[in-house]
């Protein structure tokens, strides 16, 4: 359930591994389920924390992947090559195994589900991961508000969710439109987010869309100032950056 | 009481007792902001001391600001997202030059920022050496998307703390939340004592 306000201490919960999905060959979903979960806006996330048999810990936050769904929770971890946590969560953490958690964490980068303004998402690389909680908690709660996302990925094999992602154009008012930096589908342009992109792909600022954009800082910076000289008003645009995390 | 995560030794780093609970050593500088970037250009940019009365007691446009005396400050840096960094080098303005003279009775700040953001901060927290407004970063001139022109630096408070593109300083009688404290972070901030969120 999507609560209004903002919650008071934030324990220490204990989850269980469910099941993992291979998402792409560096991303995996982790399926948690989490007693005493207390529920979640899209596009919020949690911080994970591990702990060594000596007592050593380290934690690192984590984007929620799901919409709202009770005490199951699921996160999407790229993994980071000679990272300390993200390789132990895609690699060594098997099903029945205990990961600490708090959360949920973040009320600002946030779309919640009785909202009628359209939507864009722009997402690069795995800063896709709570713009896809969006788009899930979008259809969960039959939403008719449009969304539209711009997915930048190296290549088509690096994009998440992109079965899902299509299935979900069919079926909801959702329009995706991939940029591949590296390498496309056959016939496919490549190139980096410009001014023709956000022209062709992004809604009009007479629109006045909810802007939500994740990704690596560049991206970020980019995208940002490409949408506001595009017209879009700076408080209407919401932002997560990530910078090389482990 | 800690769950043991079966086969996770962990990496220690050198420097573990510089590290605050919870945090890791990174090398990089990461970027994390609520928004744009805001444009700020000097010419004119200020900045403002307003008295717990609503009135203005300081104001520097930025010929004036960096006429300052400036002070060189080495400082370990703490990211609430978990990343701290050792060694970081920056000039500034103490704090302490900045409110000289400012008669106040007030126990808080609140920190504005082009772009809207705020922060909130106990006011002795901000004297006695222990805070400044930045506008070096490593020798060179403050990039913006790491605060520039001028971001406050309070080290020894999770970096939020530090509020990028600051352009004042209101005085307060009452505590109030700022712009992350209003939505679930916490109002200290010391990260020796992982004061993250709200009742930690």
């Amino acid at each position: 359930m999507a609560r209004a306000a903002v919650p008071g201490r934030l324990n220490w919960l204990v989850a269980t591994l469910a099941e993992t999905k291979e998402e792409t060959a560096t991303a995996r979903t982790l399926v948690l389920d989490v007693p005493g979960w207390p529920g979640h806006l899209a596009g919020q996330h949690v911080d994970v924390k591990l702990t060594a048999e000596d007592g050593y810990s380290a934690q690192r936050s984590y984007s929620i992947a799901s919409g709202p769904d009770g005490q199951r929770l699921e996160l999407t971890v790229q993994t980071i090559a000679d990272g300390e946590v993200s390789p132990y969560l895609t690699e060594v953490l098997e099903p029945g195994d205990p990961v600490e958690l708090r959360g949920p964490i973040g009320y600002w980068f946030v779309w919640r589900p009785e909202s009628t303004t359209p939507v864009l998402l722009v997402a690069g690389g795995s800063g896709v991961v709570p713009l896809m909680a969006m788009i899930r908690a979008h259809a969960d709660a039959g939403s008719q508000v449009p969304l539209r996302l711009i997915y930048s990925v190296r290549t088509p094999a690096d994009a998440i969710y992109a079965r899902e992602l299509s299935e979900r154009t069919a079926a909801s008012p959702l329009a995706l439109t991939y940029l591949y930096t590296r390498e496309g589908p056959p016939g496919a342009p490549t190139g980096r987010i410009n001014a023709d992109v956000i022209a062709a792909a992004a809604w009009s600022p007479h629109d006045k869309p909810d802007i939500f954009i994740c990704g690596p800082t560049g991206f970020v910076e980019a995208a940002a100032d490409l949408l506001i000289k595009a017209g879009h008003a700076p408080e209407a645009i919401k932002t997560e950056r990530f910078g090389p995390t482990s | 009481m800690s769950v043991i995560s079966r086969g996770f030794s962990g990496r220690r780093r050198p420097g573990g007792d510089r590290l605050p609970p919870g945090q890791y050593l990174e090398s990089g500088f990461p970027v994390l902001s609520a928004g744009p970037t805001p444009p700020v250009n000097t010419a004119n940019w200020s900045f403002t001391i307003t008295t717990e009365a609503g009135e203005t007691a300081r104001r520097w446009d930025w010929k004036q600001f960096t006429a300052l005396p400036a002070e060189q400050i080495t400082k370990d840096i703490h990211c609430v997202t978990k990343w701290s960094k050792f060694d970081t080098h920056w000039r500034g303005v103490s704090l302490d030059t900045l409110l000289d003279g400012v008669t106040t009775n007030a126990g808080y700040v609140m920190a504005r920022s082009y772009g809207g953001y705020t922060t909130n901060l106990p006011l002795p927290d901000l004297r006695d050496g222990k805070a400044w407004v930045a506008y070096e970063y490593e020798g060179k001139p403050l990039h913006p998307e790491h605060g520039g022109p001028a971001r406050l630096l309070v080290p020894h408070l999770y970096f939020w703390k530090s509020a990028k593109w600051v352009t004042g300083l209101d005085l307060m009688t009452r505590d109030r939340h700022g712009f992350w404290e209003e939505l679930g972070y916490h109002d200290y901030g010391d990260p020796w004592r992982e004061q993250r969120y709200q009742g930690d």
